[in-house]
């Protein structure tokens, strides 16, 4: 048992570390690469406490695709900008909404683990039953018959608001020239040449 | 604590003699790519240094070792220095699961296929962060790239993936391996092992989807700052990688350490020569692949991944877990 200790609190110091950098560091990339070091702790907490389907997800989705949007987006911010004094000695007028919202994240918090008392009836299932079986295939007994519509929802939920989002970014432009692999390859050399004769002061009209 | 000690000590132990082969493997393959891009076109290739030129790529790494590193003033210091390191530990990380044999096999976890998942796709960050703390133009785009490329290709494996594994019924890859003691992957789903081969080609950012490193737009993309060891951290690790890619297509399609039929002369040569073998096979096709085509065109990367390989792999996966369905040849699990 000491050894796990000492692994829970190696991971767990981290996450913690990790976490209070990512809201206090100066530099934006460097808070995305500390949030990316707490998913990774988290992930490890989550292999440690025998849920090694949800650690490895975890790392796949959030550390794998998640995170690395975040720092394109962030990348992408002016860092010499950021340096500038406004920014620093700026105060901040977001002060009010944020502790409205940090209030309300820290009462969700404590109903949820004081609801940890009635684990047994709020995480009931009548289809899982504890035994040696792999938490992936337990996970997957219980998602897809328990709760197979709060999990269709969530995929549709997910659906919609790709869809939502590709609605929102696209714009058809005018004007663009756009290769058409059937037309190339359909192409052939008695198609597209043409000759023509070309009168004096008269020229040909071309039309692509 | 003692007997803590004398576990860890093992762990080691085992972990050196599974790490030094991998190192002197990816240098051979080095050697044997520039092999056989140079016998492609009509050239000798690298033929001086040892034997066949073997020694090759031992006194490229000793030629690195000697040369000055140099930091951009204008980088980011640690993460500048933090991603060659990144993207070799990563490459390297990933092997701790590849199983060469039914016993050898350093650790076996349920969720092996996972991992290397995983893994595969922490590999982003060392391309990521090596571009953006050089602070330069063309290592960032090269990054950018890099990012996107292997982020949309990761989609299409991320199913094939499921395509196996709807087969085998585990996450485990010693399981994936022994599901195929009949018929191995490869014939019943040959499409899925092209796209495979093609999205892994993409993955590990190697030709014709070099465009990260493409000399002709981006000098050398996000290795451009690069120099002495710190470049040559990012090249074995990109090989390493590439080896990974191809261990991961011999379990998935190819079944591993299994040989080609079960009888009597063919079985009597050791699994992890079989296992060898098959990676070498793949890899030859990756070598094969770099010499006779030309590089793609970003647009086109891209409409090839998400427009063709996503929705094909897609369909594949109805189409697979139908017959299944249908012919009643799900796997039962094993609980």
């Amino acid at each position: 048992m000491i050894a796990h200790s000492i692994f829970f609190y190696f991971f767990s110091i981290i996450a913690i570390f990790s976490s209070l950098m990512v809201i206090t560091s100066r530099s934006t990339v460097n808070s995305v690469f500390f949030l990316i070091l707490d998913f990774i702790s988290v992930g490890c907490l989550f292999i440690m406490v025998g849920a090694e389907f949800l650690g490895m997800i975890l790392l796949i989705v959030y550390v794998g695709a998640v995170a690395v949007l975040f720092l394109f987006v962030v990348m992408m911010l002016n860092v010499a900008e950021q340096k500038q004094s406004w920014f620093i000695g700026k105060k901040s007028n977001h002060l009010p909404s944020g502790l409205i919202i940090s209030v309300l994240i820290l009462l969700e918090l404590l109903v949820v683990v004081g609801g940890w008392k009635y684990k047994e009836d709020l995480m009931s299932s009548s289809t899982l039953i504890l035994s040696d079986v792999s938490n992936t295939h337990q996970l997957g007994l219980v998602m897809y018959t328990d709760y197979i519509l709060y999990f269709q929802l969530a995929g549709i939920i997910l659906l919609l608001s790709m869809i939502g989002a590709i609605l929102l970014t696209f714009r058809k432009r005018t004007g663009v020239k756009r290769q058409s692999y059937f037309k190339q390859i359909s192409r052939n050399p008695s198609s597209a040449i043409e000759l023509k004769d070309v009168e004096s002061n008269k020229g040909v009209k071309i039309n692509d | 604590m003692l007997e803590y000690l004398q576990i860890l000590g093992q762990e080691v132990y085992k972990i050196f003699f599974l790490l030094v082969p991998i190192l002197v493997s990816v240098a051979m393959i080095v050697w044997l790519d520039r092999r056989i891009w140079g016998l492609v076109q009509k050239r000798r290739g690298p033929n001086v240094v040892g034997p066949f030129g073997l020694l090759q790529t031992l006194a490229d790494a000793l030629k690195y070792i000697f040369k000055e590193i140099i930091i951009p003033a204008s980088a980011n210091k640690v993460v500048f220095i933090l991603a060659p390191i990144v993207t070799m530990t990563l490459a390297l990380v990933a092997w701790a699961v590849i199983p060469m044999s039914e016993n050898f096999i350093l650790s076996d976890i349920n969720v092996g296929i996972l991992y290397l998942f995983a893994v595969s796709s922490l590999g982003v960050y060392g391309i990521i962060m090596g571009g953006w703390a050089s602070n330069s133009k063309y290592p960032f785009l090269g990054a950018i790239r890099s990012a996107a490329q292997m982020v949309s290709y990761e989609v299409s494996i991320g199913i094939i993936i499921i395509n196996v594994l709807l087969c085998v019924g585990s996450l485990n890859l010693k399981e994936i391996v022994l599901a195929q003691k009949d018929l191995w992957y490869v014939i019943p789903l040959f499409p899925m092992f092209v796209v495979f081969f093609i999205s892994a080609l993409a993955e590990t950012n190697r030709p014709p989807f070099d465009l990260p490193e493409a000399e002709a737009e981006l000098v050398a993309g996000y290795q451009t700052e690069y120099s002495g060891m710190m470049y040559a951290m990012f090249w074995l690790g990109e090989y390493a990688n590439i080896l990974l890619m191809c261990a991961m297509g011999s379990i998935l399609f190819l079944g591993g350490w299994l040989p080609i039929i079960d009888i009597y002369p063919l079985n009597l040569i050791p699994a992890p020569i079989w296992m060898i073998l098959k990676i070498l096979f793949l890899f030859f096709l990756f070598a094969l692949i770099k010499a006779i085509v030309p590089r793609y065109r970003y647009d086109q990367l891209m409409r090839l991944g998400w427009k063709i390989f996503l929705p094909f792999s897609l369909i594949y996966l109805v189409l697979t877990a139908s017959f299944l369905f249908y012919f009643d040849k799900l796997p039962k699990g094993n609980f």
